[in-house]
C-alpha cells in the first residue's frame, strides 16, 4: 500500500504587520487622530514667551480649540514641551531632564528667538538653540511669537503627528534619545 | 499729614453679605451668558479661518523695496547688519553696473529665528531699502533652514498689498516721513 504525497497546500503567508495593511492603517488613523487632538503641553517657560503663552491658552485665542488647553506641570503627564524663553547652560540639564522624564510618544516645540536660536544673547552663558540638548519638532520664529504663532505651530505639528505611524514611534522615541546628547 | 477715606456706611442688608453675594454672581453670569449666546461678545479668535488684522506699523517679516526697474533699493551699506543686535542679516555687496550706484547686494539674507523685530535696520536704512509693514507674523517651520530668507524672498510682495494712495502703507515704521512718502510718490521716481 502506497500513500501519494499529498500536494503541499499554497503557503500561508506569516502574519506580519504589512499584510494586516486594512486594521493596521484604520488603528493607526484612530491613534494618530487620538493623539494630535489630545496634546498636554508642558510649558516651559523662561521668559516673556511664557507670558505670550498664557495668551494662548487664554479665551481670546483659545488653544483649547486643539484640544491642547490641559497644561500639565508635571513632565510625566505630558506629551509636548513647549520651551518658551531663554535656556541658558545651566538650565540646559533641567530641560535635558525634564524632557527624559516626559513619557513617548513627546514632542517638542521650540517657541521664540531664544530658545530657537539664542536670539541676540551672544554670550557664554545662552545656549544658542534648544536643539543642542533635545530635538525639537517645531519651531516658532519671533520676539515673542504671536499667539497666532503658536496656534500654527500646533497645528503644524498635529501635521506631523499625522503623518507617524504609532508602531514605530517607540523605536523612534529610542533613536531621537540616541541622536542628542547632553552638553553638560 | 494722612488723608482719611471714610468707610461706605452698609445698611443692613448689605451687612449680611448674603444678597451682595448674589448680585455679583449674577453679574458673572450675565458676561458668562453673553459670551456664550451672543456673537456680539465672544472673545475668541479662530484663528486658522479668521486671522486678527494686524496695524501697518506692527513688526512683522521684512520685505526689500523695489526701484522702478525692480532691482533691491538697496545700496549694500551695511547700515542695517550693523545696527543689528542679533547679527541676523547677511550682506554680500558687489559693484552696481549703474555709474550713480556705488554697490548693491548680490547676497542678502536674514535668519528670522535670530531676528528680535525690534525695526533698528528699518531705522538704520539710509534709503528706506527694508521695511518691516508686510503683516506676516506667523513664521513657523520644523527646520532652521527654512527660516533664512534670502533676496528674491525679501522681494517677493504684491504692490498690490502697498497701495501707493495709501500713505500707511507708504511710511515704513519708525523710519520715513509722510511728506518723504508723499513727494516720492508724486515724483513717481519709484514705488
Amino acid at each position: 500500500m502506497t500513500f501519494k504525497p499529498v500536494p503541499s497546500a499554497p503557503a500561508i503567508p506569516e502574519p506580519s504587520l504589512e499584510h494586516a495593511g486594512v486594521f493596521l492603517s484604520s488603528a493607526e488613523a484612530l491613534v494618530n487622530w487620538s493623539r494630535r487632538n489630545s496634546l498636554w503641553p508642558f510649558p516651559f517657560g523662561t521668559a516673556c514667551c511664557g507670558i505670550e503663552f498664557m495668551g494662548v491658552v487664554s479665551s481670546m485665542y483659545d488653544i483649547s480649540r486643539f484640544g491642547a488647553e490641559l497644561v500639565r506641570f508635571s513632565p510625566r503627564q505630558a506629551d509636548v514641551i513647549i520651551i518658551a524663553g531663554t535656556v541658558t547652560y545651566k538650565q540646559a540639564p533641567v530641560l535635558r531632564r525634564i524632557y527624559d522624564q516626559m513619557c513617548d510618544p513627546k514632542w517638542v516645540i521650540a517657541a521664540g528667538a531664544c530658545a530657537t536660536s539664542g536670539g541676540f544673547y551672544d554670550c557664554y552663558c545662552t545656549m544658542p538653540g534648544i536643539d543642542e540638548v533635545i530635538p525639537v519638532d517645531i519651531y516658532i520664529a519671533g520676539c515673542p511669537p504671536r499667539p497666532e504663532a503658536f496656534l500654527e505651530g500646533i497645528i503644524q505639528l498635529q501635521k506631523k503627528i499625522d503623518g507617524e505611524k504609532f508602531r514605530d514611534s517607540r523605536a523612534m522615541g529610542a533613536e531621537r534619545r540616541a541622536t542628542t546628547t547632553v552638553a553638560a | 499729614m494722612a488723608k482719611v477715606v471714610p468707610r461706605p456706611e452698609l445698611n443692613f442688608w448689605e451687612r449680611i453679605y448674603f444678597i451682595e453675594i448674589f448680585k455679583g454672581l449674577a453679574t458673572t453670569l450675565g458676561h458668562a451668558r453673553k459670551g456664550l449666546t451672543d456673537p456680539a461678545h465672544f472673545p475668541t479668535v479662530n484663528y486658522p479661518e479668521e486671522k486678527p488684522e494686524l496695524p501697518r506699523d506692527y513688526r512683522a517679516r521684512h520685505r526689500l523695496m523695489k526701484r522702478a526697474d525692480g532691482s533691491p533699493r538697496c545700496v549694500a551699506c551695511y547700515m542695517c547688519s550693523t545696527a543689528c543686535p542679533a547679527r541676523c542679516i547677511n550682506i554680500v555687496a558687489e559693484t552696481s553696473p549703474d555709474r550713480h550706484i556705488e554697490k548693491r547686494p548680490v547676497k542678502f539674507e536674514i535668519d528670522l529665528l535670530l531676528c528680535v523685530f525690534c525695526g533698528y535696520c528699518v531705522e538704520a536704512c539710509p534709503c528706506d531699502a527694508i521695511r518691516m509693514d508686510t503683516k506676516l507674523g506667523v513664521m513657523v517651520h520644523d527646520n532652521r533652514a527654512d527660516f533664512v530668507i534670502d533676496k528674491t524672498k525679501l522681494m517677493d510682495w504684491d504692490p498690490k498689498d502697498y497701495p501707493v494712495d495709501d500713505l500707511t502703507s507708504q511710511s515704513a515704521p519708525g523710519g520715513a516721513r509722510h511728506a518723504d512718502a508723499l513727494a516720492r510718490l508724486q515724483s513717481g521716481s519709484d514705488h
